[in-house]
């Protein structure tokens, strides 16, 4: 008797929460922003598709293909993605024209994935005047984790910041008595790597016995190196662009120095870095990566990326699959959708960046196993993992566990 | 102007184009009929007529009332590059020199202004006086060794110093006062006086206020004796200095006032653009304004606009036409602009006031 009444009472209460739950949805008003509509969401977006940075104009394309491929599928409930991409040459003036035209021509719900330092802060001051979400920025820049003065700002990537820190945790556990020399490039990405390092070293910030920055006019790095090694350091981070680092690990090897040698994720490309400095001169440099690399063979039987290289054959076939940038912009586009989906049918503004602020454990197909999106209304950082690895051979060697950066750990 | 000249000599059909063509606007009556064109040319192929003149002003003063206000942040970024295509035709349309290093000025106007705005804080209308006197030294500075060098050499010296201005920007030892590679915000002022309009609108008035008065004044100067003497530097520098010029003299003032001007329109074009950057002030920057000049017409100034006009809105038509190709579709536009009108727009109002006067007649 008592269980049949506790019976008809937990019926009767999902009934209740069944009742709630549709009948919640059912009547939830459907809102619009400029940009969205039963059938359509307008989607802006930058990128340097002429100009110095160039290359990372597949970023670009490959979500331009991405949301294709979502359209093809049937859209974002029931909606279509119309992904307006314009080109700024790099150029900060150029972006803020172009970020205008995006909003207030072509009238879009967001603009996403705008990219560059430089572009995204001549913009960020207008996106937030109008109250325009600036999603998922393609830089690493640490600045874009600042929720309280730009709340309609946010980042993507690990920042530099966070990069370094996980250098610093990592070598605080395995060499503490390590004496560090640091070679940075003298400009917003090696200052703000410098300064994640220095920061991550807390207390220990003593272990840095010298640093070094050059200018990327230089044509040769050698002088700073020799320097470096004078220093007696035995720990090397290397915190430079792809021909710098390049060069760094070549005069190394010459010199016959064989510290701890720490490589930035930015020059960490295989084919890029590693290979034009030579095999035998990297073995055992260390780096950290977020997302997995199209180039390497441990990957292939990967669901993940199996997904990915199906969608480069269908929607992007002229895309080179050990291209970075093909992996970056499948990625970032896939958290787009993401955020979109749990908009539901409510697409204002306010309501995307809410949404974006509360990813829980999203995991795109492209990013290393165990490595997650979170974000909350005072985390405007989605991407805070890494994972170390070595070099091996003729390939990148994962080791150890993701390594977290979030807040409070 | 030997281009003109050229076309004279070499087809003398169009003899009567050109005597029209070079005399807008309503004072066409006082050019003789039968003196040659080319006695016409430095003074007036210069300018725009009156007539011409109000009806463009009337223009640009109209046109924002019934516009976006994107078209109207294009608008004033028109009226900005203008003054800088203009400052190019001076020095080089006046004075035949060349520069590819418009953009270093440009560079320190708006950094000048951007600074003494954010750190000093300054009005924004202040600082562009100042920002036209320190570019007016530096380039008068700049013109002393330059004096030695001519045409290409002297394109290089110029380009130069294009090259390294966003290195020199981003170095340490300034980084206090530019925020070094992160570069500077800059606040958009409000319309004074509590006027109802909004921010864009009222910064596209102020900008077509200084636009205005620059361009008055360097008709002016064209016209002036100094203008002469550019001119006369320009078409034969040892019968310049035969008549007593002093050549060194007006080529170094000659880059003074151009980089003044250029000054002036960096500092607006920081306020239009809330931030600087060394990056936005790139080689790039100089070609685009050289070509602008080219496009609009070496040498008449209303050709200034014409030419901004060009390289603000062609790269956005070469995008819509292919977003992987642009640069490539950019350059066929701009082939076609060169091998059909080798003049510039100077060559289509040429055409205009042939077909008016043509009409008249009938």
């Amino acid at each position: 008797m008592l269980s049949a009444k506790k019976a008809r009472i937990a019926a009767f209460a999902t009934a209740v929460t069944v009742f709630a739950a549709t009948s919640g949805s059912a009547l939830a008003q459907k809102k619009y922003d400029t940009g969205a509509t039963d059938t359509e969401i307008k989607i802006g977006n930058i990128m340097p598709y002429s100009g110095p940075a160039s290359a990372y104009g597949v970023i670009g394309k490959t979500e331009e293909a991405y949301f294709k491929k979502i359209n093809a599928e049937g859209g974002i409930n029931g909606r279509k993605i119309d992904f307006i991409s314009y080109d700024d040459g790099y150029s900060p003036p150029k972006a803020v024209e172009q970020a205008r035209k995006l909003v207030e021509s072509d009238e879009v719900l967001l603009i996403f994935n705008p990219l560059g330092t430089p572009s995204n802060s001549a913009i960020e001051k207008y996106m937030n005047a109008k109250k325009v979400p600036q999603l998922f920025v393609a830089t690493g820049a640490t600045k874009w984790n600042d929720p309280k003065d730009f709340p309609w700002t946010m980042g993507w990537q690990p920042s530099y910041q966070s990069e370094a820190h996980i250098y610093a945790k990592y070598l605080m556990k395995e060499k503490p008595d390590g004496k560090i020399a640091v070679l940075y490039q003298n400009d917003d990405f090696g200052k703000d790597y410098l300064k994640g390092l220095k920061d991550g070293l807390g207390a220990k910030v003593s272990m840095i016995v010298a640093e070094e920055s050059y200018e990327t006019s230089e044509p040769s790095i050698d002088d700073h190196i020799v320097k470096l090694k004078a220093s007696g350091a035995d720990v090397f981070i290397n915190i430079s662009t792809p021909k710098f680092a390049a060069q760094a690990i070549k005069k190394i090897a010459e010199l016959g120095w064989t510290p701890l040698h720490i490589v930035s994720n930015v020059s960490s490309s295989v084919g890029g870095v590693i290979k034009p400095a030579g095999y035998e001169n990297s073995q055992g440099i260390l780096s950290a990566a977020y997302a997995k690399d199209g180039a390497d063979p441990q990957w292939d039987n990967d669901p993940g990326m199996k997904k990915f290289f199906a969608f480069l054959e269908k929607y992007y076939p002229d895309a080179n699959k050990i291209d970075g940038s093909t992996v970056y912009g499948y990625g970032a586009a896939q958290t787009m959708v993401k955020v979109l989906q749990m908009c539901g049918d409510d697409l204002t503004r306010e309501n995307v960046m809410k949404q974006a602020a509360s990813l829980k454990d999203f995991a795109p197909d492209t990013l290393l196993p165990g490595v997650k999106i979170n974000t909350s209304a005072t985390d405007f950082a989605p991407i805070e993992q890494l994972q170390m690895m070595r070099f091996k051979g003729e390939k990148w060697d994962l080791f150890g566990d993701i390594i977290s950066d979030e807040p409070g750990n | 102007m030997s281009a003109v000249q050229d076309a004279v000599t070499k087809n003398p059909t169009i003899d009567v184009v050109s005597e029209n063509a070079l005399t807008f606007g309503v004072d066409s009556q006082d050019v003789a009929i039968g003196i040659p064109a080319i006695d016409a040319v430095p003074k007036r192929a210069m300018t725009l007529g009156y007539g011409s003149s109000l009806v463009m002003l009337a223009l640009l003063l109209l046109v924002p009332l019934f516009v976006k206000n994107f078209i109207i942040f294009q608008l004033t970024m028109l009226l900005i590059y203008g003054l800088a295509v203009l400052a190019l035709n001076i020095l080089t349309g006046g004075s035949g020199q060349f520069s590819l290093g418009q953009s270093a000025f440009y560079a320190v106007g708006a950094y000048t202004s951007a600074i003494l705005m954010e750190h000093a804080g300054v009005n924004y209308a202040l600082t562009l006086p100042v920002a036209g006197i320190i570019c007016f030294g530096f380039g008068f500075l700049f013109g002393q060794p330059a004096l030695r060098l001519s045409g290409v050499y002297l394109a290089l010296a110029t380009f130069a110093l294009a090259t390294a201005m966003p290195q020199l920007l981003k170095l340490n030892f300034f980084e206090p006062w530019t925020g070094g590679v992160q570069g500077l915000v800059v606040t958009k002022p409000d319309a004074p006086f509590g006027l109802p309009m909004s921010q864009d609108m009222w910064l596209y008035y102020f900008t077509l206020v200084v636009t205005v008065a620059i361009y008055i004044f360097s008709v002016n100067l064209l016209k002036s004796r100094s203008g002469r003497a550019f001119m006369a530097i320009r078409d034969n520098e040892i019968a310049a200095s035969a008549m007593g010029i002093d050549v060194a003299l007006y080529k170094t003032l000659a880059f003074g006032v151009s980089a003044g001007i250029t000054g002036v329109a960096g500092g607006l074009g920081a306020i239009a653009v809330q931030f600087v950057a060394p990056d936005s002030y790139t080689i790039t920057l100089a070609i685009q304004l050289f070509l602008g000049m080219v496009v609009g017409g070496v040498g008449w100034l209303p050709g200034s606009i014409v030419g901004s006009a060009f390289i603000i809105f062609v790269p956005n038509i070469a995008e819509s036409v292919s977003k992987g190709l642009s640069g490539a579709v950019f350059g066929v536009l701009l082939f076609l602009v060169i091998f059909l009108m080798p003049h510039g727009a100077r060559q289509v109002a040429m055409i205009c006031q042939q077909l008016v006067g043509k009409l008249r007649k009938n």
